[in-house]
Formats: structure tokens, C-alpha cells, sequence
């Protein structure tokens, strides 16, 4: 009995962790032999590992006894044992931030650091550092540029990598270090030549011109370190990107060069900067696809992933720069690394012809299951592009993808299929019927609310204009019975759009909407009722307005109008023309495919731009009283680029102004510009009411000045008008280096380009996702129609685009789609001006001319 | 107190749709040793991806349940490349930006378990590294500091470690060590 009690816990006890039971209050308990005479290390040493362990685990230390445990350990610095020594280093670094007046060790890692034991030195400054701030920083400075000379290569890598963390904090300090540095680049030893060369570039990476000298002379006395070649590759390609050097640049033979280096490493950099320059020709891209290529058959996994991971962003940029290496993907599909396998698929699936779509997909199938979502939505991805390059393929690829829906994953994924699936209906209407079944069938098990609702607001859209809208009912009626409120709240709603829509369904819609009366939570009762209630008057305009173009105010500002609205009580009720317009609705925004998210962040409700510039505007004492803001413009240059001042013009509507504002930037290193205005001369009844200055405008500081006018009160066809623009300062000489002004300075002024106010500064987009239901709802006492002959305009996609930015309105039904091989189109637009609504239903017919 | 070992993300700081990253020498975001329960032995993150200790565990037990079975090396999780390698009951990894050079974050990997390999004599397992922790620590202090690469060639980190373990007086050596030290001591002067 005994001896198989033993065994049981010599089994247990085998794999176990002696670590594992370890209580802080016990460590901390034994900690107090720190303070016994004479020191025993190994106990010591012991205790310390103790503590950093639980510190690694995640443990939480409060203040006091941290502190009291560091004080303790200062003690320890009375024994010489090596490896307690260092032990007490890295507990001063992971204790730094939760002891208190952890500097009182200064002195002894300043002498450690100073001293003749090499293994000391380097782990005593990267602990000093860590416990230094600005002001310690400077009486310690002589010994840190002593290290970053020092012959021992780690001491000076010590120092250079602990400046470089530093320079957050203390720049102008580390800044003096500069001269070190550049004598620490030549070193011998590759890591230090590394942190030389981090540290120089991050002390310089502002000074475009000391950069550009540090590469030169880098690249041309060459170097080492495979690290630091690297870094020399990033930062030319970063410097490549911002001076927009062509190609032909002395900083691109040096990456093209570096594809012939000795190392992996530094061949895989640079043909990953070749691969992301923007524009980047398919000659250009030749040499980098194929080191890519032979890296394609390395026995080291992490190669031919970084190899076909990068083939993968080319291909969808110039897929035909990798059909060359289409033979070694193929082979790539059955790696064992399922990551590889399916980034060769996607691949693939971008170079390959259409005829290799459906094995392709079987391939895929046979192991989706066993890869991470990561890559699942990658796989989707490929799909979606897949399905817009082939639009023939859709029922393939819905197969697939419903497949895909219906198998384990999590909410990224399952977003990915149902985003790939929505587009590729918007794209085929032939789609449309399979695509619904297939979502249907999804949100019948969806335990994402997101998605099911989504999926339901589509329903309602899409569904009562199918062949059998009927059969869409059951699926949606279902989700009022089993799901949480926010589902059934918008399966009513999605039940309100067949019954206004389809006078035959209409009696069983109403009956089902009476049921969910009953509704036990209120926003879905409130909505029925609502519905029940819009539905039984049976009138078109009713229905229009109130069931399928719901709300159109942009969602950021409604909230704080109302914010606004509870702060100022007032007894007038709130007024919802106060709040803008959404510019344009979520659902019609593309989403981008990007390669794979990075972005781990929550997705946030980003304020419109036009959010953005009202509270701008709204902190401008002149411009208050204007009123809400109607609509911003996009931005007008005015100047050529590169010329000695860069200005560029917003349109902002009000209600009965409009203000300009003007950027400006400065691009003369040696001129300080004050009390910048733009002075405004009207081709028509336009009243210039203010001018707001910029105060001034150092070299490269973006400022903005602005312009209030008043709009033409008693002729409302004025809508256009030619402003002549000219740019009014006074210039203060300055010393380019320092940005010292003169005392005196003279007047000057600079002719800008005239800027246009049309028709479409005064209307603002807004959706109505259904266009017919809002047009019928204005009747025909409104309409005025007329024909325009477009003479300079050739086919009908050009038509389009210049009608609707000569309007400013938006296309409705994805009508700004024009199908290929037809000569009439009909487009359909919706906008609203300072006060009405307007719409335009565009039909555009192509005439040859004999 | 600040702290350079969260100075990191400095990739992020530059404003996303840019294909270019800041150049840095920031390139590692994590070192981590799990056991092959997936428990956490080792653990360093140099910069605020995860933040708190409940963030951290969670991607650690993801990282596990995606690799412990394949032995594929590399892969791409929440968005972070993920370099890996297991023996035996150990499983490390290093993981570095999606952005960064694979080869670097391969060389931090193989630098790391090389230098254990050495300080462990080629007994990389879980019982062996347990009882040398603080040789553990040491080591990832000179490979990686807050992020920046320190070291990539392991006979040097193995050098600059120095573990001594012998060095301890002669007073508080139990019996069984003395002839263990004197045993090996002998056998090193045969081979030579």
C-alpha cells in the first residue's frame, strides 16, 4: 500500500513544477535571510529566483512589501557572488516600477558599471537605466558615453540599446551621445554596429537630410551585421517613400543589391521592401519574386512562410508578377505548416486561371478545418476577390462558403463569410436567391447578435423584392420567437418591410406583428406597435418614410446633439433637422480587403469628418450663431505643389453663410509669416463678412485662416459664384537653422488660384436604400423634368461619375454601376439641399453623333 | 517610475493604411515558456499588446491550443507572427509584430533554446530548466532587452551568463556535491 502511494507521487512529482506552490507571503517571510550576517548566496540566490518567478507569473506585489523586499536585497550587494549579483540586477529592473525609491542602489550599480568585472558592467547599466531619470541621467552621462565606446562588446551594446530606450525620455541628453554612437557604428562586433545604427537613426530619423548622409555612408563602407543590414534596409525604403524617389534612386540599387547578400535574412528585407514600395513595376519586382521563389522550397519553415506570405501581398498587386512561381506554391499546398499550405492556396487562387478555381477549392476544403481563424479569413478573402474577378464562379464559391458557415469558428470568421457573401449577392443578382437561403439558414443557429441582425436588416431590404418573398417570413418569424431582444427588435422590423411591400402578405404580416405585441421586452413592443400601427393606414408615402428609409442623421451626431439637447433645457421639443446627415451609410462602404487584420482594437465609432470640423468651427468665437453645419467640401489645393507656400481650401455650408477655411503651410525654411489672411474677391452677390487670420505660420507648421460670407439672400439660383483669391501676410526673415525671427518685418502677398463655389457645396449626400418607396412618396406635383446633352462625356461610366459630382448627391441601388454592353442607364440619386429634399432620377442615353 | 520595457509598439504609433513601418530596433513583443499543460513557466512582454495578466494567459492559452499539436515552427495569431519550437515538455516561443522579418524573431528563438541547450547540458526538459531558473532569466535578459535584440549568438550568452555553480564555498557544499564537483573535476582532466 505504501509503496504504491509512493509511486503515485513520485509520478506526479516527476513533471511537476517545484515553483508551483510557492505562496508570496512565504517568499517574502523567507526574504528576511537577506539581512543575516555572514550571507549565504545560494539561499540568497534562491529566494531572489523565488520572487522573480512570482513576479513572471503574473503575481502582484503590493507597494510596501516590495519595497521592503527591495531594501532587503540592496543588502546583497555586500557579497561577490557572480551570479546572486546579477540576480540582484534583474530584480532592481522587474521591481523598478513597483518599489518605491529603488535609486537609492544608483551608487552601486554606478560602481558596478564602472568596475574591472566585465560580467558586471553591461547588466549594471541596462538596470541603472532602468531606475534613471532626466535629471540622474546627466550626472551619470560621462560614464554612459565612456560605455558606448568601451572595447568590451557588451557593455557598449549595453549602453547603446539603453540610450536608445532612453530617448523617450530624455532626448535632449541622449542627443549629445550622437558623436559615441557614430564611433560605436564602426565597431567590430556585429550587434554593436546594430544598436549604433538603431540609436543614430532614431536621434536623426527627423533631420531628413542627416539620414540620407548616415545611409550613404553606410551603405558605401558597408557592414557586417545581418541586423543592421536590415535596418539600413528599412530605413532607406522609408526614406525612399517619403522624398517619392523613382526607382532609379542610388537607395534602390542598395536594396536591389542587398538581394545578393550572403544572409537569409537580409536577402528576405529587402525583397519585402521591393515587394511593399508603392508602384513598383512588374520589372522591378522580377529580382525580389524570384529570391522569394527559390526561398519557396527552404527546409526552414519560417522561410517559405515568410516567402509565400510575401508572394501573397504581390499577388494582389500584380498576380501576373507571380505566375512564374505558380509550380512551387502548388508543391507549398501540401506542407505540413497548414499556415504555408493555405497562404500558397490564396495565392493561388489570385495568379491561377479560372479553370483551376474548383480544384483549388476542393484542396482547400479537404483542410480548413485544421488552420487558425487567422487564416480562415484570409481563405475567405481570397474567395471574395476571387468572386469579383470571376463573377461565373459564384456558385462554386457560395457552396464553399456555406459550407464554411456552417462548420466551428469564431466571430471574425463567421463576419468574414457573411461580408463575402452580402458582396457577392450585391454583385450577381443571379446569386441572390441562394446566397438569402444560405443566410438564412445561418442565423437559424447564429450565436453572434451582430451578425444576426445584420443579416436580418438585409433580409428586409432584399427579401420582399425576390421571386417568393413568403418563404423568407418563417425564418424570420422564428428569430422573434427564440432569440435575444436586440434579434427580435429587428427581425419586426425586417417583418414590417415584406408587409409594406407585398399587399398579399400584408394580412399574415399584420397578424404575426399583433403577436409580438405581446413581446415581453419593450423596444420590440414599442416597434410593433409602431409598424402594426404605419402598416394598417396602407398608404405608400407612409410606408416610404417611415418603414424603409428609416433615419438618415449620422449616429455621432445625433448623439451629441441630444447630449447638447438635455444640457440647455428648453421647451421647444428637439429638433431633429438640427442634427446632420450621415454622409454615407455604413453598409455602402466597401469594406477593403486587407491581407490579414492586424488590428486587435475594438472597432470604435470614428466621428465623420464633418463631426470633426464642427466642433472646429464651433470653438471659433466669429462663427458662432451660424447655426448647424450643412456640409464640408472636400479639400482645393490652390497652389501648384512644391511651391514656397502650400494652401488648400474647405467649403463649409451654414444654413445662410458659407466659411472657408484655408490651410496654409509655409515651406521656406528662412521666413516667419504673420497674421496670414486670404482675401476673397466675389464674381457674384456674395458678402464678404470676416476675415479670421492665422496669427502665424512657422516653416512646416500647417495653420489655417478663414473667410465668413454671407449667401445671396433674395436670389436663391445664385448658387455658383468665382472667388479670386489672394494670400495677404507679413514676413519676418528668420535664421533657417535656429527659427529666430527678425524684430521687423514688411508686407507682402501671394496671388492663390480662384476657387469655385458649385451647386454641389450646397446639397449633401444621403442614402435612401429604397429608392422607388421614396420617390413615389413625393408625387408628381414636384417633378420637373429636363434634358441635358452631355457633349464632351464618351461612355456612359463617365457620365455617371461627372453627374454625380457635378450634383454632389448620392447614388441610390447601386445605380452608379454601370453593366457592360448596354447605351442607356439610368441613375438615381438622392441629396438634400439647405432645405428640401431633392432627387434625381438620371436617365442617361448614349446618341452617336452622325 | 517609467519604463523602457513598455516602450514598445513604436510599428503602431505610425497611422494605419501605411505600408511602411517605422524603422526601430524594437522587433520582439514577447518571450514565453509553457509547459506541456500549456501552464506558463517563463513569460516577458516588452510592450502593452496585452496589458494585463488576464489578457496575457488568454493569448498564451491560445498560442498553446493552436501549436502544441503541429510542429510547424511559424504562425500567424491574433495578428502576431508566432515563432515556436517544443522538446521533450517544453514549448518556447518568441513573437514579434506581423510586419516583422521572420528570420530575426527565428534568430531570437534558436538563440534562446541554443543557450539553454548549453547551460542545461543538451537536457532542455521541464524538470532540468526548473532547477535552473535563474540561469532562465539570465540568459533571456542577455538575449532581448525591453524588445531590442541583445544578442543572437549563444556562445556569447552563454559566455556573459557565466553560471558558476561550483563557485559556492566549500563550507556549504553538502558531501554528495563535493563528490560530484571532485568527479567531474577528475573526468575533465582525463579528457583532456
Amino acid at each position: 500500500m505504501i509503496k504504491k502511494f509512493d509511486k503515485k507521487d513520485e509520478e506526479s512529482g516527476s513533471g511537476s513544477n517545484p515553483f508551483q506552490h510557492l505562496e508570496k507571503s512565504a517568499v517574502l517571510q523567507e526574504a528576511r535571510i537577506f539581512n543575516e550576517t555572514p550571507i549565504n548566496p545560494r539561499r540568497c540566490l534562491h529566494i531572489l529566483t523565488k520572487i522573480i518567478y512570482l513576479l513572471n507569473q503574473g503575481e502582484h506585489f503590493g507597494t510596501t512589501e516590495a519595497t521592503e523586499a527591495f531594501f532587503a536585497m540592496t543588502r546583497l550587494f555586500q557579497s561577490n557572488d557572480q551570479t546572486l549579483r546579477r540576480m540582484c540586477y534583474l530584480t532592481i529592473k522587474e521591481m523598478a516600477n513597483i518599489s518605491e525609491d529603488v535609486i537609492i542602489v544608483t551608487s552601486s550599480l554606478t560602481k558596478d558599471m564602472t568596475g574591472k568585472e566585465d560580467v558586471y558592467r553591461g547588466p549594471a547599466i541596462r538596470a541603472l537605466c532602468r531606475i534613471t531619470d532626466t535629471t540622474m541621467l546627466q550626472a551619470i552621462e560621462r560614464y554612459m558615453k565612456q560605455a558606448i565606446v568601451d572595447k568590451v562588446p557588451s557593455v557598449s551594446s549595453s549602453a547603446l540599446v539603453s540610450s536608445l530606450h532612453m530617448v523617450r525620455m530624455s532626448y535632449d541628453v541622449v542627443k549629445r551621445w550622437v558623436n559615441e554612437a557614430q564611433e560605436a557604428a564602426s565597431s567590430d562586433n556585429i550587434m554593436v554596429q546594430y544598436h549604433a545604427l538603431g540609436l543614430l537613426y532614431h536621434l536623426r530619423k527627423n533631420d531628413r537630410l542627416a539620414v540620407s548622409k548616415m545611409l550613404n555612408k553606410f551603405t558605401k563602407s558597408g557592414l557586417k551585421s545581418p541586423f543592421a543590414y536590415c535596418m539600413l534596409i528599412r530605413i532607406a525604403s522609408r526614406l525612399l517613400e517619403e522624398t517619392e524617389g523613382g526607382h532609379d534612386s542610388p537607395l534602390f540599387d542598395f536594396i536591389e543589391s542587398c538581394l545578393r547578400n550572403k544572409h537569409e535574412m537580409v536577402v528576405y528585407e529587402a525583397a519585402s521592401a521591393i515587394v511593399h514600395m508603392p508602384n513598383c513595376t512588374a520589372r522591378e519586382l522580377a529580382p525580389a519574386v524570384s529570391v522569394l521563389q527559390l526561398f519557396c522550397s527552404s527546409p526552414k519553415a519560417a522561410l517559405r512562410y515568410a516567402a509565400v506570405r510575401t508572394l501573397n501581398k504581390v499577388a494582389m498587386k500584380h498576380p501576373s508578377a507571380v505566375t512564374a512561381c505558380n509550380l512551387d506554391l502548388e508543391n507549398l499546398i501540401t506542407d505540413s505548416n497548414r499556415s504555408i499550405a493555405t497562404l500558397a492556396i490564396t495565392t493561388l487562387l489570385k495568379t491561377g486561371s479560372e479553370s483551376s478555381v474548383d480544384r483549388l477549392m476542393k484542396q482547400i476544403s479537404s483542410f480548413v478545418s485544421e488552420i487558425s481563424d487567422e487564416f480562415k479569413v484570409v481563405v475567405v478573402q481570397a474567395i471574395s476577390a476571387l468572386c469579383q474577378k470571376y463573377p461565373r464562379k459564384h456558385s462554386v464559391m457560395m457552396n464553399f462558403l456555406s459550407n464554411m458557415l456552417r462548420d466551428d469558428g469564431g466571430f471574425e470568421y463567421k463576419r468574414a463569410i457573411v461580408d463575402c457573401i452580402i458582396s457577392i449577392i450585391e454583385e450577381n443578382p443571379e446569386s441572390k436567391e441562394t446566397g438569402l437561403a444560405h443566410l438564412c439558414e445561418f442565423i437559424e443557429d447564429c450565436e453572434h447578435t451582430v451578425l444576426a441582425t445584420k443579416i436580418l436588416h438585409l433580409l428586409g431590404r432584399e427579401g420582399p423584392r425576390t421571386p417568393s418573398p413568403s418563404k423568407y417570413i418563417r425564418f424570420i418569424f422564428n428569430r422573434v420567437v427564440l432569440e435575444s431582444e436586440a434579434v427580435r427588435a429587428a427581425a419586426v422590423s425586417a417583418l414590417a418591410k415584406f408587409g409594406a411591400q407585398n399587399d398579399d402578405l400584408l394580412p399574415s404580416v399584420l397578424v404575426l406583428m399583433q403577436r409580438c405585441m405581446m413581446d415581453s421586452d419593450d423596444e420590440v413592443r414599442d416597434r410593433a406597435t409602431f409598424y402594426m400601427n404605419v402598416l394598417q393606414q396602407k398608404q405608400k408615402a407612409l410606408n416610404a418614410a417611415y418603414i424603409f428609409n428609416g433615419l438618415s442623421v449620422s449616429v455621432p451626431g445625433l448623439e451629441k446633439s441630444l447630449h447638447q439637447y438635455t444640457l440647455e433645457p428648453s421647451e421647444k421639443p428637439f429638433d431633429m433637422k438640427t442634427v446632420p446627415l450621415a454622409t454615407t451609410t455604413v453598409s455602402e462602404q466597401k469594406t477593403e480587403l486587407a491581407p490579414v487584420a492586424s488590428s486587435k482594437l475594438p472597432e470604435k465609432l470614428a466621428p465623420s469628418r464633418q463631426d470633426i470640423y464642427q466642433e472646429q468651427l464651433a470653438a471659433i468665437p466669429e462663427f458662432q450663431g451660424l447655426g448647424p453645419l450643412f456640409k464640408s467640401s472636400e479639400p482645393v489645393q490652390l497652389t501648384e505643389a512644391e511651391t514656397e507656400y502650400v494652401v488648400r481650401c474647405i467649403k463649409h455650408t451654414f444654413a445662410s453663410h458659407m466659411v472657408f477655411q484655408f490651410d496654409c503651410t509655409n515651406t521656406l525654411n528662412d521666413q516667419l509669416l504673420q497674421k496670414v489672411v486670404v482675401q476673397m474677391e466675389p464674381s457674384e452677390a456674395y458678402e464678404i463678412v470676416q476675415y479670421v487670420p492665422a496669427a502665424s505660420l512657422p516653416y512646416s507648421q500647417p495653420g489655417s485662416c478663414y473667410s465668413l460670407v454671407r449667401l445671396p439672400e433674395d436670389d436663391p439660383t445664385a448658387v455658383s459664384c468665382t472667388f479670386s483669391c489672394t494670400m495677404k501676410y507679413l514676413v519676418r526673415d528668420c535664421d533657417p537653422n535656429t527659427g529666430e525671427p527678425d524684430d521687423d518685418g514688411y508686407d507682402d502677398e501671394y496671388v492663390l488660384e480662384d476657387l469655385e463655389v458649385t451647386v454641389a457645396d450646397h446639397i449633401q449626400k444621403v442614402l435612401k436604400p429604397n429608392f422607388a418607396a421614396a420617390w413615389e412618396e413625393v408625387g408628381d406635383e414636384f417633378e420637373k423634368e429636363e434634358t441635358f446633352a452631355l457633349a464632351s462625356v464618351r461612355t456612359l461610366e463617365e457620365a455617371v461619375n461627372n453627374i454625380v459630382s457635378f450634383l454632389g448627391m448620392q447614388p441610390c441601388e447601386r445605380s452608379d454601376k454601370v453593366p457592360e454592353n448596354k447605351n442607356s442607364h439610368i441613375l438615381f440619386l438622392a441629396g438634400k439641399a439647405l432645405r428640401l429634399f431633392v432627387w434625381a432620377s438620371c436617365n442617361i442615353v448614349i446618341c452617336v453623333m452622325p | 517610475m517609467r519604463g523602457p520595457e513598455c516602450v514598445g509598439a513604436p510599428f503602431e504609433a505610425v497611422a494605419a493604411g501605411q505600408p511602411f513601418y517605422e524603422p526601430s530596433l524594437y522587433t520582439v513583443k514577447a518571450v514565453l515558456i509553457l509547459d506541456n499543460d500549456g501552464e506558463r513557466l517563463y513569460a516577458k512582454y516588452y510592450d502593452e499588446t496585452y496589458p494585463t495578466v488576464k489578457e496575457q494567459k488568454a493569448f498564451e492559452k491560445n498560442i498553446f491550443n493552436k501549436t502544441h499539436r503541429t510542429d510547424s515552427e511559424i504562425a500567424l495569431l491574433e495578428g502576431l507572427t508566432v515563432v515556436y519550437k517544443s522538446n521533450i515538455d517544453l514549448y518556447f516561443y518568441v513573437i514579434g509584430s506581423s510586419h516583422e522579418n521572420e528570420l530575426m524573431l527565428m534568430s531570437v528563438l534558436n538563440c534562446l533554446f541554443d543557450s539553454l541547450s548549453q547551460m542545461l547540458r543538451k537536457n532542455v526538459e521541464k524538470r532540468a530548466l526548473l532547477e535552473n531558473m535563474e540561469g532562465l532569466f539570465l540568459a533571456v535578459d542577455e538575449i532581448v532587452d525591453g524588445g531590442v535584440i541583445l544578442e543572437s549568438d549563444p556562445l556569447q550568452v552563454v559566455h556573459r551568463v557565466a553560471l558558476r555553480g561550483d563557485d559556492v564555498p566549500l563550507t556549504e557544499q553538502t558531501v554528495t556535491q563535493v563528490l560530484q564537483s571532485a568527479k567531474e573535476q577528475i573526468k575533465w582532466s582525463l579528457l583532456r
